[in-house]
Formats: structure tokens, sequence, C-alpha cells
């Protein structure tokens, strides 16, 4: 399991997270973002994820994430730049399974050695 | 510009707002198998004459092409408004074609159906940069909380776009559209039935006051 600092995150452009956590995650790793991605890293990590499926090789991913949570400075809100990702947890769908989501708490169950 | 052409042009925006008929471009989104295209058609047979989207089908990701109607005229609390209605393909994060082989599938019909469904989310991703509007549609009987519909509602909010959920499936009875509710209760709810037609009136009287 990969956990990744939020600093590291924010220096790196959406195509490098997206690329990073595609290769973790078809080599069998678990990442956990400190502080997630923006609602369009999502939607282009999942567009990413279906180009890369492959018959008994990747079937995709599992994502675990909480709602966006609004927050920043007046300026912020106004440019649009108020919705902070928050924690977010990401793995091989065949490995990586959730069992209860909320508002506050996520459970997942990992599997090893499938 | 000069004075002239800056006051026709404001004029005609005038006019264009006072007595243009309402316009939107509209995607159904949601995970698989929630019910969008019983929606779609629904809307289309109370809409228009008989027409449909497609077929409906127990087995996932059976719509996976994107489907566009223009034009449909919808009358609701005394004005109109005419929408253009795209229906995506569902929304997922992962496919597998051994989940269709558990339909009855043979394998190689479910390895083209896995291909082509991998196609159609992307397809449904593509027009999120192409709406107006967006019908979120869930699974009353589900967890709300499916990355799907906290990653279509975060993309809808972060591009300032108007989204109503619809609560569907309120024909079964474990449906509970207060869990969708507590999940997203910063977004306008419709509890309706696609399939039996119930509380589709209340629907359409949202859709023209969100996106009217």
């Amino acid at each position: 399991m990969d956990l990744i600092s939020g600093e590291k995150l924010e220096r790196m452009t959406s195509m490098e997270k997206i690329r990073l956590i595609l290769d973790k995650v078809k080599k069998g790793k678990i990442v956990v973002l400190e502080n997630g991605l923006t609602s369009d890293e999502e939607v282009r990590l999942i567009e990413m994820t279906m180009t890369e499926i492959r018959v008994d090789e990747f079937s995709g991913i599992e994502i675990e994430s909480y709602p966006s949570k609004k927050e920043g400075s007046f300026l912020d809100r106004l440019f649009g730049r108020s919705l902070k990702g928050r924690m977010t947890v990401i793995g091989p769908a065949n490995q990586l399974r959730t069992i209860e989501k909320d508002k506050y708490q996520i459970s997942t169950k990992v599997s090893v050695g499938d | 510009m000069g004075l002239f052409d800056s006051l026709r042009e404001s004029l005609g925006s005038w006019i264009n707002r006072i007595f243009k008929k309402k316009r939107a471009k509209i995607g159904l989104y949601g995970p698989p198998n929630a019910g969008k295209t019983t929606l779609a058609n629904r809307i289309l047979h109370d809409w228009t004459e008989g027409e449909s989207f497609g077929e409906i089908s127990p087995v996932p990701h059976e719509t996976r092409r994107a489907m566009r109607k223009e034009g449909v005229v919808i009358n609701a609390n005394g004005s109109s408004i005419e929408l253009d209605i795209i229906d995506t393909p569902g929304m997922a994060t992962k496919i597998d074609f051994r989940e269709f082989m558990a339909f009855g599938l043979s394998e190689p019909e479910s390895k083209k159906r896995a291909k082509e469904a991998t196609e159609g989310v992307i397809e449904a991703i593509k027009w999120l940069d192409d709406l107006d509007g967006v019908l979120l549609v869930m699974d009353s009987t589900e967890d709300p909380y499916t990355q799907v519909n906290v990653t279509v509602i975060g993309n809808m909010e972060a591009r300032k776009l108007p989204l109503l959920i619809v609560a569907n499936k309120m024909d079964l009875p474990n449906a509970s559209p207060a869990r969708i509710k507590a999940a997203f209760p910063q977004h306008a709810m419709v509890p309706i039935s696609a399939l039996e037609g119930s509380n589709i009136d209340s629907l359409y009287q949202a859709i023209a006051t969100h996106f009217g």
C-alpha cells in the first residue's frame, strides 16, 4: 500500500497523478491519496482506466473518496477553486472491495494473493 | 463594434430571452442498471409520438452507446422547455466480462460486451463537456455513496451546471429515497418509478424549474 502525501500531489500535473495511480494499481498496489483528486481528475482517471482494461489482466479500479468539500478564501470561491479533493483510496478492482461508505467513513476489504 | 450594432445585439438578446423557447441539452447519467434508459423511454413516451431510446435489460451495460434525441418539448409549471436528451451508457470504474457470463452470456459475447462497455463509459465521460445539465439517476434500493455518483456530482458542482437527482425504482419495496437525500442534501431530488411512471409529473416540473 502506498500513501501519497498532499505535497507530492500538489507538485504533479493531473496527467502525472493519473499515470502514477494507474501504474501502481496495475501492479496490484493500493494507493491512498492524502488530498485526493479533483472531480475532473477523477473523471479522467476513470476514462484512462477504461482504455487500459484488458481481459484476464486488468478489470479496472475500485476508487472511493468522500464528496468534495467547499472551502477556501473568497477569491478561491470566486474563481471556482473552492472544491477541494479529499482523502481517496484506489486499488485494483479484483483486490479492493468497498464494504461500507458514508459521509464520514469508508470501510474496505483488501484481498491479498488474488 | 459601433453603438448601433451594440444596441441591436442587446435588443436581440432581450427579445430572445422573452420569446425564445427555453432549450437545454441534458444528459442522463448514473451507474449501470439504475434505470436511465427506462426513464429516457418514459420521457419520450410521454412527450413524443411513441418513440423510444432503446432496449432495457437486467444485464448491466445494455446501453453501450450514447443516444440523443433532440427537440423533446416538455410542458410543466405553465411553461415549456425544449430538451436535447442524451441517454448515456452506465458509468463504472471496473468492467469484468465474467459479470456478464453470470447472466448467461457466452464468453465471446461477454468479452465483446465488456469491450463495448468500456467504450461506452468513455463516451459518457466525453458528453460531460457538452451539456447544460444532468439528470443523475440512482437506484433507490442501492447504497447511494457509489464513486460514480460522487464523481458525477462533484463534476457538475465544479462546472457550476444544474443537477437533478432522480431516485428511481420507487416501485420496489426496499426503495429508500431518504437515504439518497441524506447522502446528497445539497441537491434537489425527485423520487419516481420510471417503470410505472409514478410521480413522473413531479419530475417534469422539477426539470422545467432546474433546466428552464
